[in-house]
């Protein structure tokens, strides 16, 4: 059988240090997604370093009113918090609207960001793949791509991310913590993600020896109007069609504050930053957000049988900015 | 002995309900013995052509690695009857996916490991697995599933349907669709000394047991097949699957017991799937919604492999009443994993398209759905012209009406809004044939004052073992729990597979004549039993297998209520209700668990379900669970299932007809005509996803519905 070697880390910096010395190595955290791809073939770890018990299983608020959420938390944990429920609701909406309940017991933080796509051909070491092997090709291209993106996809890779939790991370400005040789930095969970370009096998921005710590729920967002809506193939799980996430803030009339993410349309949760700013001082109404998706949406290049996605996609951003925005409208 | 009162039609829990949930019921990969091997499959990674070499050398320096057998030097088999079991035999690659080495190693994970360090050559050719109706190579073939001709034609259909009143002419598709039973398909095998004992995940051991003897070139009474517990099949296990014939192979050239337990992801390319199916219907009316003609032309696919053709024009020739009709079947061969038996074979298929056809003639001629039906009850079986042994599908339809409130719905399409969601119900009819074969069984009155009953039936999950000692006891006049059983050995008196509804029906008609028989040997019998008792056999050669003059089926109604979400597209059933008449229910709470159980893999169907043909690599997509989606307890509301009393005397002593399949066969449609009415769009296509529900929405709005 194909043997690995097993580190149990007691610390972060022990975790990093092993993750940067050990040619291979990899995180396990739940194993959810990365003990499959063992299976499979496609994940060849030289070394597990086990990041399950790590002291970063807390979640704690902050007395600038941020969240800190540590890394092996679990996503039922995660979404069960009351200050998740009550403040971000978007983002507990998203890790229930993940995986089956088993999965979310068993899933950290951590290792739903860092799960890898489902692409059928990622999965399979009999067919090409660019993200798994460089350079092999892309078999989703003209084969079977129904689940793929339309947005910011490459020639070498037309994959999508497929965490919900990570577009509610993205609409809400979160940031994610990393710790490394170079020490702890953190980024903007809208950027954590990377497009595929000519290095699709480059999930994130996460840089060689650095570990996922944590996650920051910033103060900025806390309270702020936010929900999570999935379309998805049958009633729980399933990955999703195409999802949004969206928080949005109304004063005197206008929108002040709004943040929208898309999932399942491209290599990463699609921030739509285009549509956020032309819907800041608008009136709230559905024709503006309709504008303001369509201006988003219009860079879309869907694939001979994922066109769907698009209207799909607006639909959701529409009902739900419509929804959280109802209250402001009477 | 009348003092004991029948437990035929008792809710009788299942017997082997506490071994299983408590996990002690052992499976067929839960065999251990002292020196067992595991051995995993190497799939051919080419849709078609030939392997030009086997590099085994790195898969046997695994460690743990014991041997890797390929069509080189894999043990010969006589040549099956099913070319899908000759596995190893020759270089030929017909479907990617087939299976093209085998690595026999100590452990699961060391085969695991060999199996991925074998390196086949290939000389590839073009490729061709795609199906369409007009397909150059397409033909009718002699006879499709189920041994029926593939053609049958009454008077002049085409003619009619054209000078007809009222008509539509419509096409639907069904996807290819996989089994996937819980348990995957997994066989160990082993020797003592001249004797072959496999266990193995199958619907019948008889069948596996005669297969093996013809492959290996073995008497029967030297092989002994076990399927004590099996984790479902649906048709995949009902007869041999390559796991079975490779755990021989390995035992053979090793020496030693080994189990194939077939991943996950083999399953589709290896085990079968239903054969995805192109309709087209032609239903031609006078304006009083009388049929005038049926025509229902299929195409479906089979592989290089062997023939299989999914008889889904056959419903046709028993529903409904109509002086022309035609029904066809033409089948493509590809190069596709090879199709076979998916629940319901041909009716669920069939019975789609048919019945939302009919959801369409009824909209045209402004005749509610349920009265068509009624309008064109037949009186006679329409094809063959035989009499029904007994036929209540109308009092299926009315009672199901009454239960579901049909006559509160208000039938314009598109008419119950609430909020995003569009709402409507839609019903359709079910069928499925009576089936019944030949089978033994032993009876044995004991000194104690029990009964053993010895029957190689086979309880794949359904309730067999607890339905025959039913059966038993009634026959005997004896109390339920006097009466032990005994299944799931080809050690035991040999009976037919559990298949085609037709397990209970079988099996119980000998386990009835051999109590019976014991009955009266008793009632002569002085003094006390001997020592090992006394007993009874029966055979029912002669008699289950004798021509009925009889059309014989059971016959349903189903009612479904569904949600359409006009933002996603999400189709969500909100109310599912069957009625059947089915004979004589031998036990209401299995009974019930079939149809409850049908009723929602009918809802995957119909919404969830689909297995993609990737043109470009000649293989399905959906390789697991998570991405071949039947249906999660989420997506299933409150099943009813409810049965009117049939009492049929040409049928079998129990008066029952099979229950396994016809809860799945109106399902689809039902959900489908309901989709329809909450929208006012006719989707064609299953299944029911959100992209294509979101998109026909889109495209009715732009029509300006």
């Amino acid at each position: 059988m194909r043997t690995f070697d097993y580190v149990r880390a007691t610390s972060v910096t022990e975790a990093a240090d092993a993750l940067a010395t050990r040619p291979g190595a990899r995180c396990l955290g739940g194993g959810t997604n990365l003990v499959d791809l063992m299976k499979l073939g496609v994940e060849r770890p030289a070394t597990l370093v086990d990041v399950s018990r790590l002291p970063l299983d807390t979640i704690e608020e902050l007395p600038d009113g941020s969240l800190r959420v540590g890394a092996t938390v679990r996503n039922s944990d995660l979404a069960a918090h009351p200050a998740v429920r009550y403040r971000w609701p978007a983002l507990s909406q998203a890790l229930l609207a993940g995986a089956s309940g088993q999965l979310r017991n068993a899933a950290t933080t951590g290792g739903n960001l860092l799960q890898r796509t489902r692409c059928p051909y990622f999965q399979d070491v009999t067919k090409p793949c660019n993200k798994r092997e460089p350079g092999s090709g892309c078999g989703a291209r003209d084969g079977v791509h129904r689940d793929h993106a339309v947005l910011g996809h490459s020639a070498h890779c037309i994959a999508t991310h497929p965490s919900d939790m990570a577009v509610a991370l993205s609409a809400l400005d979160a940031r994610v913590e990393l710790y490394g040789a170079q020490g702890a930095r953190s980024v903007a969970a809208a950027e954590f993600h990377r497009l595929p370009g000519d290095r699709p096998e480059q999930d994130t921005v996460i840089g060689p020896g650095e570990i996922v710590t944590g996650v920051l729920l910033p103060a900025a967002t806390a309270g702020v109007p936010s929900a999570y809506r999935k379309a998805r193939d049958r009633a729980s799980y399933a990955f999703a069609l195409a999802s949004v996430a969206a928080v949005v803030r109304v004063g005197d009339g206008v929108v002040t504050r709004a943040g929208i993410a898309f999932g399942a349309v491209a290599h990463r949760p699609w921030r739509a930053r285009r549509a956020e700013e032309a819907l800041i001082g608008a009136a709230p109404t559905e024709a503006a957000f309709e504008h303001a998706v369509d201006l988003e949406l219009s860079a879309a290049q869907p694939l001979r049988d994922n066109a769907y996605k698009v209207p799909l996609a607006r639909a959701l951003a529409v009902d739900v900015l419509t929804r959280l925005t109802a209250a402001a409208r009477t | 002995m009348a003092s004991v009162p029948t437990v035929l039609g008792a809710p009788a829990e299942r017997r082997e309900g506490l071994e299983k949930v408590t996990g002690t019921a052992r499976y067929a990969a839960e065999q251990p013995r002292p020196g067992r091997l595991f051995a995993r499959p190497v799939p051919a990674a080419i849709a078609r052509g030939r392997v030009t070499g086997v590099e085994t050398a790195a898969a046997l320096a695994v460690p743990g690695v014991r041997a890797v057998l390929t069509h080189e030097n894999a043990p010969r088999l006589v040549e099956p009857d099913d070319a899908t079991l000759a596995v190893l035999q020759d270089a030929r690659v017909p479907h990617r996916g087939w299976f093209v080495a085998l690595v026999v190693a100590d452990t699961a994970e060391a085969a695991r490991a060999g199996a991925a360090a074998v390196r086949v050559a290939y000389d590839a050719e073009d490729h061709d697995v795609t199906l369409t109706a007009a397909h150059p190579a397409s033909y009718v073939p002699e006879e499709v599933g189920g041994g029926y001709p593939a053609r049958a034609e009454h008077g002049e259909p085409e003619e009619v349907f054209g000078s007809s009143a009222v008509r539509v002419d419509v096409a639907y598709r069904v996807p290819p669709l996989h089994n996937h039973p819980m348990e995957p398909h997994a066989s160990t095998a082993h020797w003592d000394g001249e004797r072959l004992t496999v266990h193995t995940s199958s619907q019948g051991s008889t069948v596996v047991r005669a297969t093996l003897a013809q492959l290996f070139g073995l008497p029967e009474e030297r092989i002994t097949v076990v399927a004590e517990h099996v984790g479902g099949g649906f048709g995949s296990k009902g007869t041999p699957r390559p796991d079975v014939v490779l755990a021989v192979m390995a035992t053979r050239h090793t020496g030693r017991p080994v189990t194939v337990a077939l991943p996950r992801r083999m399953l589709p390319a290896v085990v079968g799937h239903r054969a995805p199916t192109l309709h087209r219907i032609r239903l031609g009316a006078a304006p009083d919604g009388s049929l005038t003609s049926v025509l229902h032309e299929v195409t479906t696919h089979t592989s290089r492999v062997k023939e299989f053709v999914e008889q889904a024009a056959m419903p046709a020739r028993v529903m409904y009443a109509a002086p022309h009709s035609r029904t066809l079947h033409r089948v493509v061969p590809l190069d596709v994993p090879s199709p076979s038996w998916m629940r319901a074979p041909g009716e669920a298929p069939g019975m789609y398209a048919l019945e939302s056809a009919m959801d369409e003639l009824a909209g045209e001629l402004g005749i509610d759905p349920v009265e068509l039906r009624v309008l064109n009850e037949p009186d006679r079986e329409p094809d063959s012209g035989k009499p029904f042994s007994s036929r209540h599908l109308v009092e299926c339809l009315r009672e199901g009406a009454r239960r579901f409130g049909w006559s509160r719905r208000d039938p314009r399409p598109g008419s119950h809004r609430e909020g995003p969601l569009l709402v409507g119900s839609g019903v359709a009819a079910a069928t499925y044939p009576v089936q019944v074969s030949p089978s033994t069984a032993e009876a044995r009155a004991l000194p104690d004052g029990g009964f053993l009953v010895r029957v190689n039936a086979t309880d794949i999950g359904t309730g067999a073992r607890t339905v025959l000692a039913q059966v038993a006891a009634d026959a005997l006049g004896a109390p339920l729990d006097r009466v032990r059983i005994e299944v799931g050995s080809s050690d035991l008196p040999s009976a037919p597979l559990a298949g085609g509804s037709s397990g209970t029906a079988s099996w119980g008609w000998s386990v009835h004549e051999a109590c019976t028989r014991l009955t009266e040997r008793l009632a002569v019998h002085a003094g006390p039993l001997p020592g090992d008792g006394i007993s009874a056999h029966a055979d029912t050669t002669g008699t289950a297998d004798t021509d009925s003059p009889w059309a014989r089926h059971a016959f349903g109604a189903h009612f479904a209520e569904v949600a359409v979400d006009t933002v996603t597209g999400e189709v969500r059933v909100r109310r599912l209700l069957g009625v059947y008449a089915a004979g004589h229910i031998l036990n209401a709470r299995t009974a019930r668990s079939q149809f409850v159980g049908a009723m929602t893999m009918g809802l995957g169907m119909a919404l969830t379900e689909g297995s993609t043909m990737d043109a470009a690599f000649g293989d399905f997509t959906e390789a697991d669970l998570a991405a071949y989606h039947v249906p999660a307890h989420a997506d299933v509301p409150e099943i009813e299932a409810h049965w009117i009393d049939e009492h049929d005397p040409h049928l079998n002593p129990m008066g029952s007809k099979g229950i396994g399949e016809i809860g799945i066969v109106g399902t689809p449609a039902a959900i489908g005509n309901a989709v329809h009415h909450a929208t006012g769009s006719r989707l064609r296509e299953l299944p029911l996803t959100p992209d294509r529900v979101l998109t026909a929405l889109r495209e009715g709005r732009t029509r300006g519905r």
